[in-house]
């Protein structure tokens, strides 16, 4: 994807390593706004890191990161605040309720206590989960959980969007209802979106793909032209014959 | 950084802890009986061996059990700092810290608010000590109550901020809970907690130097006078300087471009 000014998010050139490992070689990654863009690699290929990256809490060893149109290393307050996240392991409050977490976030984020109320409410209302505001966090379903991390991620209206395998652990109809719910999101707010995941039905019609490999991006395109070009039938198919020529090509 | 919203952010993580302390009340019992079997078990059965005789900042001979009081109020501040450095390390394993340091605001500031609202907290139990200690016939001068607050979170901040700084060297819990054994139980044992300085040369030379050298005596000495209605310049001003150094090297430590957890791999790896 070629780099766009307007874009949710622009990372350019970024390297990281551990020590001497290196973990993340020259990666490049555009989401335009409104965008639903899936992330795809294996446990270990980088993902998490890169996350971390764009979240500013690993700093790059080379490289720019853009989100929202603003530099992650100059005007790193705007950028963050420019961010939506759904880390890969819950991040609730396991002590608080529904409430008193989403309260915590928008104090986080410099939100008005009346103007949190209104959001609080708006977005619980918007996901059938007015019922559980007063509940603890450990009285709800794993699913329930997520969608309240979804919502969230959303309160203080971020321009882009990032998740980093926020599926994990639930079964497969909260997670199609979670991916409907985040494509929604896309569309509704025009929202760019950034879908980490190594679970292939998840992103069948992401409107781009990158497959991270081994810390490099090994492929990329809008997932029908990537098919097409490979004449396969599925992102799951189009995965393992990328990874695995890519192996092979490694033996040899 | 905007004030409303640095404010907001503050009170936010102040609520947070609160809310976190309330819900959790084994904590709070357990925070509170450590230092009252001290008061009632150790001081009452040392009380004739170790009774102390006129040292500023007393007028008086007094009884052991007033004597350690103040340092049983550095007991709850350490105790607590170590506590909230390790729920720390445990918040960045399960992943809530990342919550708190990816939000836009600057990192220190985040940190400092998070240092401020454990202290808050533990000030919460240091005053229901002392009310129950009022009880037990530990009766400072009523004005001492409120001279020793600033002294109070200084201490906090300092032994908050020593165990923030351990925190952001040490990446695995299980390794965080051997890494407070062994600062623990040093700090409290090797100062002025239990015992006065003067006593300790007597039978040690080391250990006196060792107690002079340990930032949680000082702490002590800030917290006995100011409860007595005395300021210990020195105390204090060791004390402010620990703080000030402890907190610099806990954030270059959590800084991502200078500190050790992507060096290391951290949680996020």
């Amino acid at each position: 994807m070629t780099a766009d000014t307007n874009a949710s998010l622009s990372a350019r050139n970024i390297n990281f390593s551990f020590g001497r490992k290196p973990v993340l070689d020259n990666v490049q990654i555009d989401v335009p706004n409104g965008k639903f863009v899936a992330l795809l690699g294996q446990n270990g290929a980088g993902k998490t890191t890169l996350f971390s990256i764009i979240t500013g809490l690993y700093a790059a060893h080379g490289g720019e990161i853009s989100i929202g149109g603003f530099d992650l290393r100059k005007n790193t307050q705007q950028a963050l605040g420019s961010i939506g996240v759904v880390f890969q392991r819950p991040t609730l409050d396991r002590d608080l309720t529904v409430r008193q977490n989403l309260r915590y976030f928008c104090n986080l984020h410099g939100i008005s206590a009346a103007d949190a109320h209104q959001r609080i409410d708006n977005a619980l209302a918007g996901y059938g989960l007015s019922d559980l505001h007063k509940r603890k966090v450990t009285q709800l379903s794993g699913g329930q959980q997520r969608r309240v991390e979804l919502v969230r991620a959303t309160l203080h209206d971020p321009r882009f969007l990032l998740l980093d395998e926020p599926t994990v652990g639930l079964d497969h109809a909260n997670r199609m209802e979670f991916v409907s719910n985040v494509k929604a999101l896309c569309k509704e707010r025009s929202l760019g979106v950034l879908w980490a995941t190594h679970l292939m039905d998840e992103v069948e019609d992401a409107d781009y793909v990158y497959i991270l490999h081994h810390g490099k991006i090994l492929f990329e395109g809008g997932s029908g032209d990537l098919l097409e070009t490979h004449g396969k039938n599925s992102i799951a198919e189009l995965y393992s014959h990328l990874t695995s020529k890519q192996a092979d090509a490694k033996s040899l | 950084m905007n004030i409303n919203h640095a404010a907001s952010c503050f009170r936010g993580i102040l609520a947070r802890e609160s809310l976190r302390f309330l819900n959790q009340r084994a904590r709070f019992f357990a925070a509170l009986v450590r230092p009252l079997v001290w008061l009632f078990i150790f001081a009452a059965g040392f009380r004739s061996v170790l009774g102390v005789s006129i040292i500023p900042p007393y007028q008086t001979y007094v009884l052991y059990e007033e004597y350690i009081t103040p340092g049983l109020l550095g007991m709850i501040m350490l105790f607590n700092g170590m506590q909230s450095s390790l729920s720390m390390v445990y918040d960045r394993e399960m992943g809530s810290m990342r919550l708190l340091l990816v939000s836009p605001l600057p990192r220190w500031f985040l940190l400092l608010s998070k240092l401020l609202a454990g202290v808050g907290v533990a000030l919460l139990q240091v005053y229901v000590f002392l009310l129950i200690a009022w009880f037990w016939e530990v009766r400072p001068p009523v004005a001492g109550y409120f001279m020793v607050i600033p002294a109070l979170i200084l201490s906090g901040l300092m032994l908050g901020a020593l165990g923030l700084m351990l925190s952001s060297f040490v990446t695995q819990l299980e390794n965080f809970a051997g890494v407070m054994n062994f600062v623990i139980f040093p700090m409290f044992f090797a100062s002025s907690a239990l015992y006065p300085l003067w006593r300790v040369r007597d039978s040690s030379e080391i250990l006196y130097w060792i107690a002079n050298l340990n930032p949680f005596t000082h702490a002590v000495e800030f917290v006995r006078f100011a409860l007595y209605l005395e300021f210990n310049w020195q105390a204090g001003l060791i004390t402010l300087l620990c703080t000030l150094f402890f907190l610099a090297v806990a954030i270059w430590g959590y800084d991502p471009l200078r500190g050790f957890l992507p060096r290391k791999g951290g949680a996020a790896a």
